[in-house]
């Protein structure tokens, strides 16, 4: 609550949550780098679509930054080796999701020099004179380095640069909420990459030919905003010959700003059509850290083969904001922070709103992991109440349902109900479970109710 | 990779709750309402304080005894059964005998709540239904008021209570006070208005918790701030009840009472802060309270005035009760984004994406 109420007055959506912020322990602390540890695992589902395929043997040789998995259909991605070493399996292995998923494991070459693979020319010559397919090369290098939303979802985001035949995109907004209590990669980046978040945003904006691009930032983040400001206005006055206007948004702190329609509302005052995209409105939205992806893709040639994030909460010794290999187990992250307190009950990948509590250790980061969060105290199932219809879901949820309704049709198991109810528009971001003060699992059972109508919606 | 040595536990997220409970909500009104039991102690002497324990006991008793009788089984905890028995008791008259407070009690819960499945499952105000009851079995009792207490006076009688109020059950059914007509009989049946600076300190006759219109309107803004309910149901309540008394009262000013009159006098404020904000009985959407809180006015002012009762508020709330799972039908909110079928949005180069169809 600490900067909700300074920030009343500046845009946001409506209705929302403010859950306590607890990113003090890490906001400050700069990006370090996490050294190699000695095994790696990649799932080959590390994004939204379908997995990667696989295109090593395990025994073979492979270099940071080689390509070790090809995508698989256009909302599908590539994967690159995080480091030089032997790929020693391929088989089932622990996913943050909880199930078991393939994944390659490649152990170091202790003695290797973990140079960057040689940058390989792209198959099929990008930059051709033909404008087309010039477009086409750029979204195909941004698939072929495995670039997704680093914002949690993990999306390809190539499809996001691909404008579909007949629309077109006018604005690109980025995303610099960080809205997940606890996290700061987001800010971290910001702060300490605000230039390249920059020239990823004109490369994005470039790509899909729009004219306005807007960074929104919530203002428990105002250094990031002044850093971002400053870059801009130095990018602006190097390249003057640039097309499109690049605005920073400051917001009010408010959960869940980050997601896509809430911020599109908060920036520009539009909403997405129920059902829709943002392309309906001829906009885009990517992430700060995917914007700085993209840039480093272009300048540097590197594929997507670690990402920053935070690792946090009561339970870690040593809080920080940390760029990891993908497929570094995430034990081995939590050791490097000092490890686990004892008293240490609960791990989360991602933040507190939206994350995924694990049982064990083993699991790996990939793309969409934000960050690391140990808790000593887990949020106690407490008994549950009647509901007594306060009416304080339908005021935080920020589509605008009735979880409380909801709810008890999935308890009635009425499908046709929970579809004209639009339990397809929920996107569990969990504000009604947080202020439920029956403490129902609402966002629990509203996602065991979209499973229910998909049921009937599908044939 | 070695294993943690901590036991984790997993649950699904959120991992976070901002620490509000329905025990923490219950406990809030309950506090909300002692200063009101403060003045009615105040203007009708200790004989209130017995009357609400006795409600409460009541209502107490009854949701212990048929705790089985619900899906949850008993839920004493969680305050509701004691908030139930204030509210009834603050709508009593200060003289009732008590046996048939602590009936109304048993009534509340056993006939209000309990036989719909506890609490979170009854379709009426449980405290309303204990007092409809009790205006339905012992009408002239529930209509005879006491006058508040004289401090000015060498006795007082703050501590007087009436042989009636400690008769036994079923021996008699009328009360021995001096009683004395509430604004809204004497408006009624006497044609005379109480002036408002009474109405407003609470000088007058009637229930025990109704009459401090100062006091209510206090706690009812802080109720509303600390969003304990749905402030749109009161507001609506007490909006539509000045429009539609405004409107009676502009076409004949001397054969309505004015709008003030209406909304200081009776259990308008007492209803509006505690029975029509109940969520459980009262739509849960938005559109809904609105709809709620007018159609409350409406029949409050079509009661009284136009009724043979000279108060309708707890019928009002009753009636609307029955209508709230209409009302929230037609009421669910639309999502975000919803739009009405329209053609296409509008865009800055429109004709350009036209001709190239």
């Amino acid at each position: 609550m600490t900067h909700a109420g300074t920030t009343e007055g500046l845009p946001s959506f409506s209705h929302g949550v403010h859950p306590e912020e607890h990113k003090g322990a890490t906001e400050s602390l700069p990006i370090e780098r996490m050294p190699f540890v000695s095994h790696y695992v990649l799932p080959l589902a590390q994004h939204i679509g379908r997995p990667s395929k696989c295109i090593v043997r395990p025994g073979q040789h492979v270099q940071r930054g080689e390509r070790i998995a090809d995508p698989n259909g256009f909302v599908s991605t590539a994967l690159h080796a995080p480091v030089t070493g032997t790929v020693e399996a391929v088989e089932l292995r622990p996913h943050p999701n909880g199930k078991l998923a393939e994944s390659i494991v490649i152990a170091i070459d202790a003695f290797a020099s973990q140079e960057m693979q040689e940058p390989q020319k792209p198959e099929g010559g990008a930059g051709g004179p033909n404008g087309s397919s010039r477009i086409d090369g750029f979204v195909r290098r941004v698939q072929e380095a495995g670039i997704v939303g680093l914002g949690g979802a993990a999306f390809p985001s190539h499809v996001k640069l691909q404008v579909p035949e007949g629309k077109k995109v006018t604005t690109v907004v980025l995303n610099g909420c960080e809205c997940e209590p606890y996290l700061t990669c987001d800010h971290r980046v910001m702060l300490e990459d605000a230039d390249k978040v920059v020239r990823g945003m004109r490369l994005i904006m470039q790509q899909l030919g729009a004219a306005h691009g807007y960074i929104g930032v919530e203002r428990n983040k105002s250094d990031a905003i002044e850093t971002l400001r400053a870059a801009l206005s130095q990018n602006d006055s190097q390249n003057d010959s640039q097309k499109g206007s690049i605005e920073i948004i400051a917001l009010q702190v408010k959960y869940p700003q980050g997601a896509e329609k809430m911020l599109i509302d908060a920036v520009l005052h539009e909403r997405v059509p129920a059902g829709g995209l943002p392309l309906d409105l001829e906009i885009v939205v990517h992430n700060v850290a995917t914007a700085s992806a993209i840039a480093d893709m272009v300048e540097n040639d590197t594929p997507l083969i670690e990402r920053v994030i935070t690792v946090t909460g009561d339970g870690v010794r040593r809080p920080a904001n940390v760029v990891v290999p993908l497929g570094t187990p995430i034990a081995a992250v939590l050791e490097h922070c000092g490890g686990l307190k004892p008293e240490a009950r609960q791990v989360i990948l991602g933040g507190p709103m939206m994350g995924v509590a694990q049982k064990e250790l083993d699991v790996p980061v990939v793309k969409g992991t934000s960050g690391i969060l140990a808790l000593t105290q887990p949020q106690r199932v407490v008994g549950e109440q009647p509901c007594i219809r306060c009416g304080r879901c339908l005021d935080a949820c920020p589509m605008f349902l009735n979880p409380a309704r909801l709810a008890q049709l999935v308890r009635n198991e009425r499908a046709e109900g929970l579809l004209s109810h639009h339990v397809m528009s929920c996107f569990e971001c969990a504000s009604c479970s947080f202020v439920c003060p029956s403490h129902i699992p609402l966002v629990h059972l509203i996602r065991v109710g979209k499973a229910m109508a998909r049921k009937v919606a599908v044939p | 990779m070695a294993k943690s040595a901590n036991k984790l536990e997993i649950a699904t997220s959120p991992f976070a709750h901002d620490g509000l409970s329905t025990r923490r909500v219950m406990f809030e009104v309950v506090l909300a309402t002692l200063p009101l039991l403060a003045a009615a102690t105040y203007f009708f002497g200790i004989t209130a304080l017995v009357v609400v324990a006795v409600t409460v006991t009541g209502c107490v008793a009854a949701e212990w005894a048929l705790g089985s009788a619900q899906p949850r089984g008993r839920s004493l905890t969680d305050g509701s059964a004691v908030l139930t028995g204030l509210l009834l008791g603050l709508t009593l008259p200060p003289a009732i005998p008590l046996w048939m407070a602590f009936l109304g009690g048993l009534m509340a819960i056993g006939l209000g709540k309990a036989i719909f499945g506890g609490l979170g499952q009854n379709p009426f105000n449980p405290a309303l239904v204990g007092r409809a009851f009790l205006q339905a079995a012992f009408p002239i009792v529930m209509t005879t008021w006491s006058a508040p207490l004289d401090w000015s006076a060498d006795e007082p009688g703050f501590f007087n209570i009436s042989p009636s109020t400690l008769a036994p059950p079923l021996m008699r059914s009328s009360v021995d006070v001096v009683s004395s007509a509430s604004p809204l009989g004497l408006a009624k049946f006497e044609g005379e208005l109480t002036e408002a600076t009474s109405l407003l300190w609470g000088q007058t006759a009637g229930s025990l918790g109704e009459t401090a219109a100062v006091l209510l309107i206090i706690i009812g803004l802080w109720l509303g701030f600390r969003r304990l309910f749905d402030w749109r149901l009161p507001v609506a309540t007490l909006l539509s009840v000045t429009v539609f008394s405004g409107a009676l009262y502009l076409i004949d000013g001397t054969a309505y009472p004015s709008p003030v009159f209406m909304l200081l006098s009776g259990g308008l404020l007492f209803g509006s802060v505690f029975m029509v904000t109940d969520p459980v009985t009262t739509p849960i959407t938005a559109k809904g309270a609105w709809i709620f809180g007018i159609g409350t006015g409406f029949l409050v002012v079509l009661i009284r005035v136009f009724g043979g009762l000279p108060e309708g508020v707890m019928y009002a709330i009753l009636l609307m009760n029955s209508v709230t799972p209409l009302i929230e039908r037609y009421t669910q909110p639309k999502p975000f984004g919803y739009q009405k079928p329209k053609p296409e949005t509008p865009s800055s180069t429109s004709p350009k994406g036209a001709s190239s169809k």
